[in-house]
């Protein structure tokens, strides 16, 4: 009984997706040349996806398992770095010619799970001596990880800043294939979206597996969890590595989105969009605890984000508000400490959408509702 | 021998730096159990206050380093502030996760408020000179004069500090609230107070540390508390946290890998050592250098 239900819960969101996904293919080869969807709806929506496999990633340390990293993009540059050098080795060596080879799209697809499989071999090697231990270990080298990664590029001959761009720092990505232009990325955008569904997906299917089970266990209660018999070391060792794969497959997209890498760019904290902090504001801010909330928090960034840079409205502001905006940081540093001292549950809480319960859900939804303004109305009564 | 005993001579001032820096967290850290990410931009408060007010202490014909005190009384509003606006509220209905993460906002919020205050801005400020410049040469070995003042200035705050721990009244109390919070309570002990007073000294002596940073590098920037107190919190790790005088031996072992790395091996990579060195004792010895394996309770 309880198993056809979950099969049938696979098959409702394996259809709705495949229908999602058709539906805008179809919309993409309509309207894909015209000027704003080419030049700002779809560069978002590339933007959007690796934010989300980040954030979702992240919340797998974070939400699941209660333990903070704060190297996160350390991992996604490994992912970059990575799949970039891959791609270019691969065009040396003339495997493809050009975008439309389809030796291409098994390049792409080879660099995406190389980049994840890089990054997840190398979140051994923190995550081993930091999550044998209790308490804030992993943090703080997790943060010393992602300086020293970031070091370690810069001075390697073959990457950095200087091996990748050969000399010439702009542009070097378009020439080795990935760092899509414009049209690549329209031509391109099924490949981010699929690569984003099945990371996703997976992520999610890990958190309903036993292994989901035992490291919120391990959250709720280290001892406990030991008692009842979990390996806490080695679930949560398996964990981090399971999030650090994802956080390289999020690299691998931006370095498809991006025409140039920089190792800056991956910073604990900077002036950009993506920085390891970022990154925890989006978690926390979706909810710890809920891949649903990361997906939606991830998106809402972006847009708040965006607007920030390129919003009219920010210039239309007296001069004195508008300076806060050349800050970043400093507007989601407060958005942090407001949404941890008033909700720290953050927008979702442990809730997760699904198609399946959405009707059950929001009919409860309605009912709590409907009592609250009932016992609302009672009290006012014997008032 | 000569690169040797100069490179001994920078390592252990560093040293000195990184261990005012680590005693500010390893106190925030044994009392309540939160790594005070903000601490090192308390370095970077302590800066800005004396490049505001050396020039005042100039003007009045006193010496450059009366300024710190001002920079003291700064520093410590600040960490008092920090710890009544933004942990206090936090830390009674949240977890220590949560705790976390708003010590990480509040670092970025002071970092970022500093840049968007008009009078500071994003650009670095030169510093004056503070120290007489100058040294004792030995052999052909120059101890300057900046570096001996840090050294002895360093030592005596460590001792002021180990003695007020162990022998003064308020310096117990703050070692029975670190050990049971609830038993110090119950002993007639103001625990809230207690938190706000090791706030105010942590915070004092990162002021100190400024001076001492200042007086060796002369620049500052919003963002130079970011790393020294990252590797000033490596330290504090390594000595075993919440101990006092393992903070200071952490400090002098981090600033010592540091300038024999950047000697010898590479100034990149001196970064990436000090970090490798902490992963190494978190595999050997988890408590620290200093600390003691203590079982759980269940």
């Amino acid at each position: 009984m309880k198993k056809s239900k979950v099969a049938r819960g696979y098959f409702l969101n394996t259809v709705v997706i495949i229908l999602l996904f058709t539906a805008f293919q179809i919309l993409t080869s309509a309207k894909g040349s015209q000027g704003s969807f080419k030049l700002v709806l779809i560069p978002s929506i590339w933007q959007c996806c690796y934010l989300m496999v980040l954030a979702a990633s992240l919340n797998l340390v974070l939400g699941f398992m209660g333990q903070l990293s704060l190297g996160h993009c350390g991992f996604m540059a490994i992912g970059a770095y990575t799949a970039a050098l891959l791609s270019l080795a691969c065009e040396r060596a003339e495997l493809f010619e050009g975008k439309s080879d389809p030796a291409f799209i098994l390049v792409l697809f080879s660099s995406v799970i190389a980049a994840g499989l890089m990054a997840a071999v190398l979140s051994l090697l923190v995550g081993i001596p930091a999550l044998r231990l209790k308490g804030d270990y992993l943090a703080i080298i997790t943060l010393g990880f992602g300086m020293i990664i970031i070091n370690i590029i810069n001075n390697l001959p073959f990457c950095g800043q200087d091996g990748l761009a050969l000399g010439s720092a702009g542009a070097s990505l378009y020439k080795n294939g990935l760092g899509f232009g414009s049209k690549a990325k329209v031509q391109f955008i099924w490949f981010a979206l699929l690569v984003t569904i099945i990371s996703l997906a997976l992520m999610f299917m890990f958190i309903r597996s036993k292994y989901g089970r035992a490291i919120k266990a391990i959250r709720d209660d280290e001892i406990a969890a030991s008692a009842s018999g979990i390996n806490t070391a080695k679930f949560k060792v398996m964990t981090f590595a399971y999030s650090a794969f994802f956080a390289g497959v999020a690299g691998a997209l931006y370095a498809c989105t991006n025409a140039t890498l920089s190792t800056s760019s991956f910073a604990f904290t900077n002036g950009g969009i993506l920085n390891s902090t970022f990154v925890v504001v989006m978690v926390v801010l979706g909810g710890m605890g809920s891949l649903t909330g990361s997906v939606i928090a991830a998106v809402i960034m972006f847009l708040i984000n965006y607007e920030i840079k390129n919003g009219q409205w920010v210039s239309a502001l007296p001069a004195s508000l508008s300076g806060i905006f050349e800050y970043p940081m400093l507007v989601y540093a407060v958005v942090l400490i407001v949404v941890i001292m008033f909700r720290p549950k953050g927008i979702f809480g442990t809730y997760e959408f699904s198609l399946q319960n959405l009707i059950p859900d929001i009919r409860r939804a309605l009912e709590m509702h409907r009592t609250a303004d009932a016992e609302k109305k009672e009290a006012n009564g014997n008032a | 021998m000569n690169t040797f005993f100069q490179t001994l001579i920078v390592g252990l001032r560093l040293g000195s730096i990184y261990a005012l820096v680590a005693l500010g967290y390893t106190m925030v850290y044994g009392i309540i159990r939160l790594i005070n990410f903000a601490h090192g931009d308390f370095i970077m408060v302590g800066g800005y206050t004396m490049i505001f007010t050396v020039p005042v202490a100039l003007r009045l014909g006193l010496p450059a380093w009366v300024a710190v005190l001002a920079a003291v009384v700064v520093c410590s509003l600040v960490g008092i502030g920090t710890e009544l606006i933004a942990y206090r509220p936090v830390r009674k209905k949240g977890t220590n996760m949560t705790a976390l993460i708003t010590a990480i906002a509040m670092s970025l919020f002071l970092e970022n408020l500093a840049q968007a205050i008009p009078s500071i801005g994003p650009n670095p400020k030169v510093a004056s000179q503070i120290f007489k410049a100058g040294g004792i040469h030995i052999g052909s070995v120059t101890m300057e004069y900046t570096t001996i003042i840090t050294l002895v200035l360093s030592a005596v705050v460590m001792l002021i500090l180990y003695a007020f721990t162990q022998k003064t009244r308020l310096g117990r109390a703050m070692r029975c609230v670190s050990e049971d919070k609830a038993a110090a309570t119950l002993m007639g002990i103001n625990v809230n107070s207690t938190i706000l007073l090791t706030f105010g000294i942590g915070s004092g002596l990162a002021a100190v540390a400024a001076l001492m940073y200042m007086a060796q590098y002369p620049k500052v920037y919003t963002t130079m508390g970011s790393l020294l107190g990252l590797k000033a919190f490596v330290s504090a790790v390594l000595g075993g946290i919440g101990i006092v005088p393992g903070a200071v031996l952490g400090g002098i072992v981090i600033g010592l890998v540091e300038s024999f790395t950047t000697t010898y091996i590479s100034s990149s990579m001196a970064d990436t050592f000090v970090f490798l060195i902490l992963i190494v004792v978190l595999i050997i010895k988890p408590a620290g250098i200093m600390g003691k394996n203590v079982g759980e309770k269940v």
